[in-house]
């Protein structure tokens, strides 16, 4: 095992009972936001360790925390059994800790190389740094089983790819202790796989793993022990062997929790929405979704499975009218739909689509708006007959939804920025389905959502299924496809793959599926996609502890 | 007509012309690189080319002047920093505000000091920068061909003319072989690589303030007291701004920020040739259409070539510590 | 890092703003010291000069109207989120289309001409906006860059049609041909006798007329919620199916054109002819304005008031003080600018933790 960079202190005096790390009394504020309160916590050299807890739960505030990126307000933190003031991460990864985090902290136009050395280059010259680095990196991945091309650019790499760099270059820093922030977000379920063979290896070789996660899955699938947060606080410390997923769910949300929702069969009618030879390209020209055709009916939900990253987000965007296609028609009732142009989704709109997007922050809101006034957002110009605006209408409409769609707190005149997670898509998702659409296409409608607000969400999505509605359903969250779809598309490189019907389909096979594999027996190496694939979450919405600032703390 | 002569005179005159550019535009490239719109260049040139001028009026040594000019030029940067790096202001406000600041400030207090109507004095050639003469320059004018090459072209420029030029290949160096420049590249890209792995963003940043100051500096200083023999009001004459666009053009890299520069300075230079020469059919260039030649041109450029020229990714959002 | 309690709202819109300007005035006023002159005794005069007789009081109403035209070409474009740094090129065009509909229907009684000229300055306002929002909307050029580029293009324009178009034969200075006194919009002091023969006209009660429909436009119509939208979230406006360029190009055009009515203040009223440079750094006290307004008409209009205030003082301060000039106003613009609007927050921290002293009394 290579150590290239030692860390300074704290390994002389462990020995082999002393936990990696100890965390006391740990408390931190945001402004009038408890993020962390009194937290204690264990965690035992050599294992893989989870931290799980619904969004806004604490566990990245508390990693921050030992990663020096935030200083806790109380408590004390013991690494290797040496009580240290964590500073900065310099400091952290001095004493050993390294963090991979959920938004890779790569520059997407330097070198793999380049991005390793930054921040630990040992030389003021560049051309020494890169080379003695090259030797280095070689060592790591022999090591370790981290093959990455050393001269490739992070843009060209697949996200997999991209991950594991972020891995090397804790452990080129000596990293002793690796924290991983939500680690499969963005992986297929081979890929993911593939990362938890190296996690285990990393633990066979002594290395202390701690995996911040929410997929109950993987905790039951990788981790020794796990720690489950709530609302700011650890409420108990589990062996993973002996618990289970319903267990976890339990103590992360603090009552019983339905992981099914419940939903009667469906009774399609005719094709509202067909999509034929859908072409489009990605700002750079590059076309991410080549050639899909495949139609939604009636009071049926289709629900389009895939790692993010394989075109469902051009897909979603093309045919809501958010970017231009390339070639093929939509169309709506039997009409061909032009969406094309700056303004092509006030056509979509007049045709009786609407849309609840993947990012709601930075499509679906006007966070700086009030509420009145993302309520019209879409439907600005129904409120109001000549060129000026019925502000009074609005407010009387935004009220109403407020009223039905339990959206808190319940002020139609609060700053969109000040609502939690859960009540903006219910905003989003009153506005687009009150005006009774006849398609209805939503984009991972749970993203950022806490469980209970899941629940209601995924209620009413099926309430409009029942009206009779068209929806099409796009979700990283192969859980939610399965448990809401009628029928399952499949689509990997910008193509459907195959189809699949939800109470039959196999995991296993469409993980399979949505990684690329096909009866023809195509099959990359795992986490390696064609080369021309650059599936880079750029839609990601990031999550600061302040959105927490008005989270209401009900179902 | 000596058609070589009249050749080599005109590439004389761009490369004088040119040097101001130069140096705004590496400024500008290193603050750019780092993440920081500096809209504040035409300011910084502006108000060092008075604070040079001023002092190397009253203590007659243009060596002084020179600091000022820089110095004034670091205040200036000081503020923009403050600004948009520690206080997370809108850079752009702050870059216009700084541009009206120096006109402001430089006329008046030029009229307050000098009571010249906002110029300073005139500058004898004992208060400037001088031209150069390289060794054998005078004996080599008579070659044919390269003589005149040497002797007017490449010699006889004042030292921070020959800085300019002498700046190109030290950036391209620092920016790509040296362990700053590869931290600076990343701090415009992605801050958050840097501040990950320790390294403080605000440091960098000013760090590449400072490097933009100095560069700037030296343009302005080279305007009043090297180019010409003291300050005018306005002398810089919206160069900060074609700086920009050269630098948005030449896709902030150093040698390509180079040839644009002297391609403005080639237009500035034909400026005073055309002037009062009859063309067949539309007569007398009128002086105002060879004077808005540079700008329109900068429009065009703007026009033509963004869109294809990605600039660097955190260019001109400040930068919280913000999961 | 400690708790930070929010300002109340009232220090946030009107003491925050106030004191950054008094802070701005405050360095001015060094300044001035630095130059061995009294500021006290500057303040004072001033603001006799601006505001204690009537004929420096239509002086000073003059200038506000210029500054309300230009600070609200500047504010409207804000709010779409464009700074258009351009209202001084745009008002100097705009003033071409004054002069030509003033010229050829020259005699026309000036209750006809006013609708006139307010439409072809528009119009020509408008155009000189246009170009730089065409730009920006198709080919993604920074409006402050070419807008700022553009009034220097303004500038030779100009000069050119007024030297060698524009101006009569055998007068002396660069100006074009004078509108008959009929022709003209007769200054308030007609009406008024407080206002004397200041210059102050008709043209002001557009200026008012002009911010209550700046206000209605921006937070009143649909235009001014797609507008806002667009300033915002470029994406979410997209997705509602607003068009980013249309909005863009027709924004600009709507700033020129406010921007215009500068020249109809001055070439078809005071001046009565299009003169050389006859903005005169109007458009650029437009940006401070703007900023210190905080975009919002209210705030424009009192910020207006201020710097014509502080331009008309600065007249009566230049008989009375000459050591100090037009520059120094031009100064303290440019720190109103960075305090307000670039260093805006730096008073924040400070006056937060002095109101939360005050609110829990403990001194903590």
């Amino acid at each position: 095992m290579t150590t290239v960079n030692t860390p300074s202190q704290g390994l002389e005096t462990a020995s082999a009972s002393t936990p990696a790390i100890e965390l006391r009394g740990i408390n931190k504020h945001f402004g009038p936001v408890h993020a962390n309160r009194d937290i204690d916590l264990v965690i035992r050299r050599g294992t893989v360790h989870g931290i799980v807890g619904e969004n806004g739960a604490g566990k990245s505030t508390l990693m921050s925390i030992l990663y020096g990126f935030y200083t806790a307000d109380s408590g004390d933190i013991f690494v290797n059994g040496t009580k240290q003031n964590i500073t900065d991460s310099r400091h952290a990864l001095a004493l050993g800790i390294g963090m991979v985090h959920q938004h890779f902290m790569l520059v997407e136009n330097f070198t793999v190389l380049e991005n390793i050395v930054l921040g630990a280059e040992d030389s003021a010259f560049l051309r020494p740094t890169l080379a003695k680095a090259r030797a280095q990196l070689k060592q790591l991945a022999t090591d370790y089983g981290l093959e990455v091309s050393p001269d490739a650019i992070i843009e060209d790499l697949s996200v997999g790819q991209q991950q594991r760099v972020e891995i090397l270059k804790a452990l080129y820093r000596g990293a002793d202790i690796l924290i991983l922030d939500e680690p499969t977000g963005v992986l297929t379920p081979a890929e993911a796989d593939h990362l938890f063979r190296i996690l285990r290896t990393l633990r066979d070789e002594g290395k202390t793993v701690i995996l911040i996660t929410h997929k109950l899955r993987e905790i039951m699938a990788i981790t020794d022990e796990v720690s489950v947060m709530r609302q700011g606080a650890m409420v108990k410390t589990l062996e993973t062997s002996k618990t289970s997923p319903t267990e976890l769910a339990e103590a992360m949300v603090g009552r019983r929790v339905l992981l099914r929702v419940e939903k009667g069969p469906a009774s399609p009618g005719k094709v509202m929405l067909e999509v034929k030879n859908l072409v489009v390209a990605d700002d750079f020209g590059i076309p991410r979704v080549k050639d899909v055709s495949f139609s939604v009916r009636a009071g049926e939900i289709v629900g389009i499975a895939g790692v993010s990253g394989n075109g469902q987000s051009e897909l979603l965007e093309s045919i809501t009218g958010m970017r231009d296609q390339t070639a093929g028609t939509v169309f709506l009732n039997g009409q061909p739909l032009s969406l094309d142009g700056d303004d092509g989704a006030a056509r979509a709109r007049a045709a009786g689509l609407a849309h609840v997007p993947e990012d709601r922050i930075r499509m679906g809101l006007i966070t700086a708006f009030e509420e009145w006034e993302n309520t019209i957002l879409g439907y600005q110009d129904s409120y109001g007959s000549g060129p000026g605006l019925s502000i009074a209408k609005a407010k009387a409409t935004a009220k109403e939804y407020i009223a039905k769609f339990d959206i808190r707190p319940s002020n139609p005149e609060l700053k969109t920025a000040n609502f939690s997670g859960g009540n903006q898509q219910k905003i989003v998702l009153a506005r687009e389905m009150e005006r009774d659409p006849d398609v209805l296409v939503i984009g991972q409608p749970t993203r950022g959502v806490d469980i209970g607000a899941i629940e209601f969400i995924h209620n009413e999505i099926i309430k409009m299924r029942d009206e009779g509605k068209a929806i099409l359903l796009v979700s990283v969250e192969l859980d939610e496809i399965r448990s809401l779809s009628d029928r399952i598309i499949v689509i990997f490189d910008g193509q459907i793959v195959g189809e699949a019907d939800p109470a039959t389909a196999d995991e296993g096979a469409l993980g399979l599926l949505m990684a690329g594999v096909t009866e023809q027996g195509h099959s990359p190496g795992p986490g390696t996609l064609p080369d021309h694939v650059t599936p880079i979450e750029r839609n990601l919405t990031e999550m600061s502890p302040k959105d927490n600032s008005a989270k209401d703390v009900s179902p | 007509m000596n058609y070589f002569n009249d050749l080599i005179l005109i590439l004389d005159s761009t490369v004088r012309l040119a040097v101001p550019l130069i140096l705004a535009c590496l400024a500008g490239l290193y603050s750019e690189r780092a993440g920081i719109v500096d809209i504040g260049l035409e300011g910084k040139l502006l108000g060092s080319a008075f604070g040079a001028a001023a002092v190397a009026a009253v203590t007659g040594s243009p060596w002084l002047g020179l600091f000022a000019g820089i110095g004034v030029a670091l205040a200036m940067s000081g503020i923009h920093g403050l600004a948009s790096i520690n206080l997370k202001g809108n850079q752009t406000i702050s870059g216009v505000a700084l541009n009206f600041l120096a006109a402001g400030l430089t006329t008046f207090l030029g009229q307050s000091w000098f009571h010249r109507g906002g110029m300073t004095p005139q500058l004898n050639n004992d208060q400037r920068f001088n031209p150069i003469v390289l060794p054998f320059a005078p004996e080599l004018a008579g070659v044919p061909i390269l003589g005149p090459i040497y002797s007017e072209l490449i010699s006889g420029h004042n030292i921070l003319a020959y800085a300019a030029f002498v700046a190109v290949p030290i950036t391209a160096f620092v920016l790509f072989q040296t362990r700053f420049g590869l931290r600076l590249r990343a701090v415009g890209e992605n801050p958050k690589a840097l501040d990950t792995a320790g390294i403080s963003v605000t440091l960098l940043r000013y760090q590449a303030l400072i490097i933009t100051a100095v560069l700037v500096g030296i343009g302005g200083t080279y305007l009043s007291i090297a180019q010409s023999a003291g300050f005018n009001n306005n002398m810089s004459a919206g160069r900060g701004y074609i700086a920009l666009a050269a630098l948005i053009f030449a896709k902030w890299k150093p040698w390509p920020a180079l040839l644009v520069c002297l391609l403005f300075g080639f237009l500035d230079a034909l400026q005073f040739r055309l002037q009062g020469i009859r063309f067949p059919v539309i007569g007398e260039v009128p002086v105002q259409a060879i004077q808005v030649l540079p700008y329109v041109l900068t429009i065009i450029l703007l026009a033509g070539f963004i869109g294809r020229a990605v600039a660097p990714k955190a260019s001109g959002i400040p930068y919280t510590k913000e999961r | 890092m400690s708790v930070r309690t929010p300002l109340p709202r009232w220090v946030d819109v009107a003491l925050l703003p106030a004191l950054n300007v008094i802070l701005a005035f405050l360095i001015g006023g060094l300044i001035v010291l630095a130059v061995g002159q009294n500021p006290l005794q500057a303040v004072g005069i001033m603001i006799g000069g601006a505001f204690g007789y009537g004929l420096g009081f239509g002086y000073t109403l003059y200038y506000t109207t210029d500054f309300i035209f230009a600070g609200l070409a500047v504010s409207l474009a804000y709010h779409a989120g464009m700074f258009n740094i351009g209202p001084e090129g745009q008002a100097y065009v705009g003033g071409l289309g004054v002069i030509l509909v003033a010229l050829a229907l020259n005699g026309l009684h000036w209750s006809l001409m006013f609708p006139l000229m307010i439409v072809a300055g528009a119009l020509f306002g408008a155009f000189w906006a246009f170009i730089p929002g065409v730009l920006q909307a198709k080919r993604g050029s920074h409006i402050v860059i070419t807008t700022i580029l553009f009034n220097f293009i303004a500038v030779s324009l100009m000069s050119y049609i007024i030297t060698r178009i524009l101006k009569p034969e055998g007068v002396q200075s660069d100006e074009s041909a004078p509108i008959d006194a009929i022709s003209r919009i007769p200054r308030l002091g007609e009406f008024i006798g407080l206002f004397g023969r200041s210059p102050v006209n008709l043209t002001f009660i557009l200026a008012i007329l002009a911010l209550g429909f700046v206000y209605w436009l921006v937070w009143h119509s649909k235009f001014g919620y797609a507008m806002r939208a667009l300033g915002h979230n470029p994406t979410a406006t997209r997705y509602a199916g607003i068009s980013s360029s249309r909005m863009i190009m027709i924004t600009m055009a709507l700033a020129g054109a406010l921007a215009a009515m500068v020249a109809v203040n001055n070439v078809g009223s005071v001046q009565g002819r299009l003169i050389l440079n006859f903005v005169n750094g109007a458009g650029f006290v437009g940006v401070a304005v703007a900023f210190m307004g905080k975009a919002h008409p209210i705030g424009v209009a009192l910020s207006a008031l201020l710097f014509g205030a502080l331009y008309q003082g600065g007249q009566e301060l230049a008989f009375s003080m000459p050591g100090i000039t037009k520059e120094m106003i031009v100064t303290i613009q440019a720190l109103v600018i960075l305090f307000t609007g670039a260093m805006g927050d730096m008073l924040r921290i400070p006056l937060e933790r002095l109101f939360a002293r005050g609110a829990t009394e403990s001194g903590t």
